[in-house]
């Protein structure tokens, strides 16, 4: 190489953990003046980590960032605006008791000591919300704007501190297809001022159409990049996913009579698209998807955690409507959530009592204890729950036996329909394979499971069958002989139907 | 305004009852409407809204400070000690006291903002330690100012005359200095916007660079100090104070005035208007007891009953202009 400047943005080695859980591993990253760098990877790739990272958000555990040239040190998101770098959120939160000058401007308010000055601030405002676009006043409340809205508010917000690094995290998934084309025009501009601007996105086709370079990440660490020329749809999800690791043999069960028949359930998130699928006695079947494809929203629908809108669920021949979770459980379907602390479990209380919590029973008006104990002893040697004792208290065990009690606790209840959300999240390797052989011995004892997972070695190693959405739709289904990871991410990525 | 409609609809019903109740047959005239009855009420009304100001700074952060009365004790007690025991002038005894009050907060602040403890805990603590404190302090003995301040106590028990009859209480001009800074400070410094923004969603706050540590810390310091200043007053009015009761139950006091205005616990939620309105009906409520006999033994119950009713006329008439505007 020889003596060019220094790279405007170079991040290199870094690392980062969350409590056990590592979100990157060895990272490099380098960013030109003018240049549109594409970021693609599965989700929990460490995409997000690593742009929070640059931005200040997260403090990494090893590597250094240089600006430049020259390593910076950027503790808070405060100083990392203040060296030019500025983060565009895929959600981004507001203070929405703000209005649209007091949010663009906040945290590096026009001031005359300490006095603010609103008028200039409301007047420079209406500029750079006439550059992104933008239809609001100046002294409007945030609480009024829609989705869209905020999105270019925080665009906005990021052209105003005039950044060198500009970084959109998703920028365009809640953006109708005119402020995305304003919004594409934007980025070519800013290109050709020499600002460095990062793109994370699912999108496939929004990739190729922006950016020079697209860079790969995968379990934490860099997993190669292309040039532009040579961005193609295939070569961009075998950035992404690019294993092609074995899975398990497995042999499928032979699938019974269908246990649970769901026509026409349209959710509250995504009210336009209707699904329709069954699932059968000794099948399990995978819902694959990318973030925020609506695959959590049809589980909860299905438990009656969130009310449907529309749809008939049937469960062994009864039909349930405008069910909650008893009525869901009583049925046979019940739900392993992904947020097994929050909605899975009674952290504070005993692995009995956690066990027992579905399936209580009286003896008189007093609580049957003698039930409580022998169901807690029973399950805890039947699924090799590592508690002390019955007693323990479940926020103490690890990740993979506290997922044991969230199943042994719906095992209780003998249902016919078992929903997992993402079954093995923060459970260690041995834990996972033992959870994948329960389900399986699950299921070829009779019963018919229904897993989301966004891990497609997870999907592939568990499903006899895979759904996959996109955007709320039912995008294609694969049965066994056609899964794999490049057939269910080319779903996966397809484009919204209008 | 729509946020204050509920408040101020309720005060002014509470006052016409009142006024129209007090009407005595013997005098023929309205006992509530008297000079010496509204200028008692003025002066109530400047004593408890400094407080209800303390409080409204935290909760807009989101937090809560229940140390407020037992800081309204402290000044209570150790400015009669300062005046009258160690002989200090008022103008070095008033400023000490309220830097000292500052300190609390200070301390507050870092518990709150440092350790991440809960504002609940950190100034529930604060409550029991700093009343017991006193006691020890005093001895559970009352202190007053003797003649030592008889100056400084025109601070809390001074009129400026408007008539013949009637004069405008001092404390609640103290009450006005205290509302228009305030008002100052929410709508047009930094300082009040980083409040308001990062009481809404401190996150948020801390992802557009502002120093939301700094900022939070600092909203303790100014209740502790608006507490002390309350206290001050308190204390030169009644010219007592008895560690174990002075100042009791006034964090609550203090909390229904800003709640009852319009400043929501959630955070990021509140103006000064609607604190002035929300604090009017606390002094009123006594004479509104008055009608029901000589009984104050159901003070705490009307009190409690009103408060929960305002709280319910804020709800209806937010959810009715919710309806309306869509």
């Amino acid at each position: 190489m020889t003596a060019a400047p220094a790279p405007l943005l170079a991040a290199r080695g870094i690392g980062k953990a969350f409590g056990g859980v590592v979100a990157l591993a060895d990272v490099d990253f380098t960013l030109q003046r003018g240049e549109v760098v594409a970021l693609v990877g599965e989700n929990g790739a460490g995409k997000s980590t690593l742009m929070k990272v640059l931005a200040g958000v997260h403090r990494p555990d090893r590597g250094e960032v240089r600006l430049d040239g020259a390593v910076v040190d950027l503790p808070d998101p405060g100083s990392a605006q203040r060296a030019g770098i500025a983060l565009i959120p895929q959600e981004p939160s507001l203070c929405d008791n703000l209005t649209v000058a007091g949010a663009l401007f906040l945290g590096g308010e026009l001031r005359r000591g300490p006095w603010l000055r609103d008028g200039a601030m409301a007047e420079q405002a209406r500029l750079w919300l006439q550059r992104v676009g933008l239809d609001l006043a100046p002294n409007q409340r945030v609480a009024v704007a829609s989705p869209g809205q905020r999105q270019l508010l925080a665009i906005a917000r990021a052209l105003r501190l005039q950044a060198r690094v500009l970084i959109f995290d998703e920028p365009t998934s809640s953006l109708t297809a005119v402020e995305t084309q304003r919004l594409f025009a934007l980025v070519r501009e800013l290109r050709a001022q020499g600002t460095g601007i990062v793109w994370i996105s699912h999108r496939l086709g929004e990739v190729r159409e922006i950016a020079d370079r697209a860079v790969g990440l995968r379990d934490g660490r860099n997993s190669g990049e292309l040039p532009r020329e040579r961005v193609s749809h295939e070569a961009l999800v075998g950035l992404m996913v690019g294993r092609s690791l074995a899975t398990a043999a497995r042999v499928p069960h032979e699938a019974g009579a269908p246990v649970l028949r769901v026509r026409g359930l349209r959710t509250a998130a995504f009210p336009r698209h209707a699904l329709d699928f069954v699932v059968r006695e000794r099948e399990v079947v995978g819902i694959a998807g990318l973030l925020g494809a609506g695959r959590t929203e049809v589980l909860r629908a299905l438990f009656g955690a969130d009310r449907a809108l529309e749809g008939t669920i049937e469960v062994g021949g009864r039909s349930l409507v405008g069910h909650g979770p008893a009525a869901a459980a009583a049925a046979g379907l019940v739900l392993l959530p992904e947020d097994r602390q929050q909605q899975g479990l009674l952290l504070g209380m005993s692995v009995a009592a956690n066990l027992s919590l579905p399936t209580l029973r009286t003896r008189g008006r007093w609580l049957d204890r003698r039930y409580e104990r022998t169901l807690a002893d029973a399950t805890v040697r039947d699924l090799q729950i590592a508690a002390r004792s019955p007693e323990q208290v479940a926020g103490t065990l690890s990740g993979g036996n506290q997922q044991k009690v969230v199943l042994g606790k719906w095992l209780a209840a003998a249902p016919k329909v078992l929903l997992l959300d993402e079954p093995t999240r923060g459970v260690d390797v041995g834990a996972r394979a033992e959870i994948y052989a329960r389900l399986h011995a699950l299921a070829a004892s009779g019963l018919a499971v229904l897993f989301v997972s966004s891990d497609l070695e997870e999907v592939l190693a568990l499903a006899d069958r895979t759904l996959v959405l996109a955007h709320g739709r039912l995008a294609g289904e694969l049965d066994r002989a056609r899964m794999s990871e490049e057939s269910i991410m080319m779903l996966a990525t397809a484009a919204e139907v209008p | 305004m729509r946020r204050i409609a509920g408040i101020g609809a309720l005060l002014v019903v509470i006052a016409v009852v009142t006024a129209l109740g007090s009407y005595d047959a013997e005098t023929q005239r309205f006992t509530f409407l008297s000079a010496y009855n509204l200028e008692n009420l003025l002066q109530r009304l400047g004593l408890y809204g400094v407080l209800s100001f303390a409080a409204a700074f935290v909760i807009v952060t989101g937090g809560i400070d229940l140390s407020i009365g037992a800081v309204v004790c402290v000044a209570g007690c150790v400015l009669p000690w300062l005046l009258r025991d160690l002989g200090w002038s008022p103008l070095a005894a008033v400023p000490a006291v309220l830097a000292g009050c500052a300190l609390i907060g200070a301390f507050h602040g870092v518990l709150v903002v440092g350790l991440r403890l809960q504002p609940f805990v950190v100034t529930l603590c604060g409550l029991l330690l700093y009343r017991g404190a006193m006691r020890g302090f005093t001895g559970d003995e009352t202190m007053g100012f003797g003649d030592s301040a008889d100056g400084l106590r025109w601070l809390a028990t001074g009129k400026l005359p408007i008539t013949a009859e009637f004069g405008l209480p001092v404390p609640l001009l103290v009450l006005a200095a205290v509302a228009i800074t305030t008002w100052v400070v929410w709508t047009r410094t930094v300082w009040g916007r980083h409040l308001f923004a990062l009481g809404r969603n401190q996150e948020a706050a801390r992802l557009c660079g502002v120093p939301t540590a700094r900022i939070e810390a600092s909203a303790y310091v100014v209740c502790s100090l608006l507490a002390g200043l309350g206290g001050c007053l308190f204390v030169l009015d009644v010219n007592s104070a008895q560690a174990s009761s002075f100042g009791n139950f006034y964090e609550l006091y203090a909390i229904a005035g800003a709640v009852l205005g319009g400043v929501a616990l959630r955070g990021g939620e509140g103006s000064v208007p609607g604190i002035v309105l929300g604090v009017a009906l606390l002094p009123l409520l006594p004479n509104t007891i008055r009608l029901l006999g000589d009984s104050d033994r159901l003070e705490f119950a009307v009190v409690g009953g009103v408060i929960l009713l305002g709280a319910v006329a804020d709800e209806g008439l937010r959810r009715w202009f919710g309806r309306r505007r869509r």
